[in-house]
């Protein structure tokens, strides 16, 4: 204890024995680790941008089909638990965001144009919350009720086919007999979405009104549960699987879509390679630093040991001056890349760029997601880096015999 | 009791393509409450004698021993705490540590040593004070004489009463009245508290305190003679 005290008080002095050369160094530390922590946010802002607006033309976290559903989305595989019975299941579980839907492909056909779309049967109570339709920014007006006739697209979609509201289309598909379900429908909503492609491939009509068309009974197509966090869904697709109970299969959204699972995966691994190449062009500075400071004060590591202290404490010493460095450079970079990403976490219109975005399935604000998690990996990855880097020159200094060093000009 | 034993030291240097014998078969024995002065001309070996009796230096052949335990075959580990423990060291410059006051300097070794803080502040007071630096207690090396922080040196090598204290031209940058001031305080430590003192110098005054004066030459002890002190 009484070493560790004297360790580090040799360590702190002569931390700002050379005020220039510490704040040069710690004003490095300081950007790398703002540059590190708030780039990270930056980019796991649109990641979870990317993903999240994927799970929302999914939409849904956990979602249950037919098992043949994911290969052959057509009416004939259907979830064989009808939908009366999921709804008395679900709600009497407390589950309160979920929603049944009939999900097929079907031809949209305006008197211009026609176009394939995949059909989404909905009953809007359950579906405010799960959707990516914001129905209060609909043009004309979302669909009311299950049964409601009208048909609500996007905006992109419209502009295609040379339809507007009030104006009819015929969609068509296929009943479960393989022969052609066809209906009028009115246009009474036009919906934006973030993403273009949401608004050219996606039609919202009554699940009931649906169902009729198709002459499906009482069946829907998929049952979609949405989790407080997509990170965690673990809890609703158990509960999912136990009130399914056999009738369709269950899967989570990054097993329907293995591709936006595996952003996730990517981006913490190109956080943690991003943290470690910023990290490495500082120990060079780092090291540099240390050396220096080692070759400064040779002659009194000299002293201190033929007093009697151990190369050990040598070493602790020069390792606890880096820890120290870095410990306060981080501590004030993480406040600031704190500070930088307040001013912006309402999200950065990035509309300017948005075109090339859209492709990449982002939206044209872009919200700084700034992670616990990041934090700590950044701070961690430096302080044990940095205890690595300072080894070198703190083993060197260690190991100097006292009697040469001492008289070292 | 011998608080200081060495047999039969040899030790060569090369410098570029010439080979010095720093010490050449040296032996010499100093009993516990010695104080003995090493004197020679530069190069003569005092200054090696005096780092391979302190653990600092190692002889190529010969044995050393202090306080009867033999010390030449310690790890770097073993004499560090050898070192620590039981010797006190005045270098003839660059003594103390810069970014440490001279009360932190003198307390340096007992806080390594583990004695706690009230009686290390204890301890450090009074030896600064005996030393004649009251007041001067948190001054940094580099804002005060090279008397006092040989002084300061001085304090820190007696403060935790070692058994022998280990001095290398502890005068050499000090005035002839500072000069006599620490050698009379060497003396009063030898006389009061038994400390063993060596001393390498070729100062004749220094020599003149000493009980026993031990002349060298080329690494060889030439005359070992025994004195009044003054």
């Amino acid at each position: 204890m009484h070493r560790l005290a004297i360790l580090f008080r040799l360590a702190w002095r002569n931390l700002w024995r050379n005020h220039r050369r510490t704040l040069i160094m710690l004003m490095a530390v300081v950007l790398g680790t703002w540059a590190m922590i708030f780039m990270t946010a930056l980019m796991r802002g649109m990641v979870t941008d990317v993903v999240k607006d994927g799970i929302s033309a999914l939409p849904g976290h956990v979602q249950a089909h037919h098992p043949d559903y994911r290969d052959d989305p057509s009416v004939a595989n259907l979830i064989a638990v009808s939908d009366a019975e999921l709804a008395a299941r679900f709600s009497a579980a407390g589950f309160v965001k979920w929603a049944t839907r009939v999900r097929v492909p079907a031809v949209i056909t305006s008197e211009y144009d026609s176009r394939g779309v995949t059909l989404l049967g909905v009953d809007p109570m359950y579906e405010r919350d799960l959707t990516f339709v914001d129905y209060d920014e609909v043009t004309g007006r979302f669909l009311q009720s299950a049964d409601d006739s009208g048909i609500v697209i996007g905006a992109k979609l419209a502009e295609t086919l040379n339809t507007e509201v009030g104006k009819r289309i015929v969609l068509m598909s296929q009943n479960p007999d393989n022969d052609i379900a066809d209906r009028g429908f009115r246009v009474i909503g036009l919906f934006k979405a973030n993403i273009r492609a949401f608004e050219e491939n996606y039609v919202f009509a009554g699940k009931i009104t649906v169902q009729k068309m198709l002459g499906i009974g009482d069946q829907v197509s998929e049952l979609v549960v949405l989790a407080d966090d997509y990170r965690n869904v673990e809890a609703e697709y158990n509960k999912t699987v136990e009130l399914i109970d056999g009738g369709g299969e269950v899967k989570r959204w990054f097993e329907l879509d293995p591709y936006l699972g595996s952003m996730l995966g990517v981006m913490d691994g190109f956080v943690l390679v991003w943290i470690i190449v910023i990290f490495l062009a500082l120990s060079f500075g780092l090291v540099n630093t240390l050396v220096m400071a080692v070759f400064e004060r040779v002659r009194e590591i000299g002293l201190m040991l033929a007093l009697g202290m151990r190369p050990m404490n040598i070493l602790g010493q020069i390792v606890v001056e880096s820890s120290l460095l870095l410990a306060i450079g981080l501590a004030i970079g993480t406040a600031l890349s704190w500070a930088s990403v307040q001013p912006i976490k309402d999200g950065i219109d990035i509309s300017i760029v948005s075109e090339g975005l859209d492709m990449w399935g982002m939206s044209s604000v872009l919200y700084p997601e700034l992670l616990l998690s990041d934090v700590i990996l950044a701070n961690v990855v430096v302080l044990l880096l940095g205890f690595l880097a300072s080894l070198s020159p703190a083993w060197r200094a260690a190991h100097y015999e006292p009697i040469e060093a001492i008289t070292k000009v | 009791m011998t608080a200081v034993r060495c047999v039969d030291l040899c030790k060569t240097y090369r410098q570029g393509e010439v080979d010095i014998k720093a010490l050449d078969h040296v032996s010499i024995e100093i009993k516990e409450g010695g104080f003995v002065c090493l004197s020679a001309p530069s190069g003569g070996g005092k200054t090696t004698l005096l780092n391979a009796i302190g653990g600092l230096d190692k002889p190529d052949s010969g044995e050393v021993y202090i306080a009867g335990q033999r010390i030449d075959n310690l790890s770097k580990g073993e004499l560090a705490e050898l070192r620590l423990r039981q010797i006190g060291f005045v270098f003839q410059a660059f003594n103390l540590i810069p970014v440490l006051t001279a009360r932190e300097n003198v307390e340096f070794v007992m806080q390594v040593q583990g004695v706690p803080a009230g009686e290390r502040q204890r301890l450090a007071h009074a030896i600064l004070d005996e030393v004649g630096l009251a007041g001067l207690e948190d001054r940094r090396p580099a804002d005060m004489s090279g008397g006092q922080q040989q002084r300061v040196a001085v304090a820190r090598a007696i403060v935790s009463r070692p058994a022998l204290v280990l001095a290398d031209e502890p005068t050499a940058n000090l005035d002839s009245k500072t000069a006599d001031e620490l050698m009379e305080l060497f003396r009063e430590l030898n006389d009061h508290h038994s400390t063993t003192f060596v001393i390498a110098t070729h100062d004749k005054r220094v020599m003149g305190y000493a009980k026993r004066l031990v002349r060298m030459l080329d690494g060889r002890i030439v005359a070992d003679i025994k004195q009044d002190a003054a």
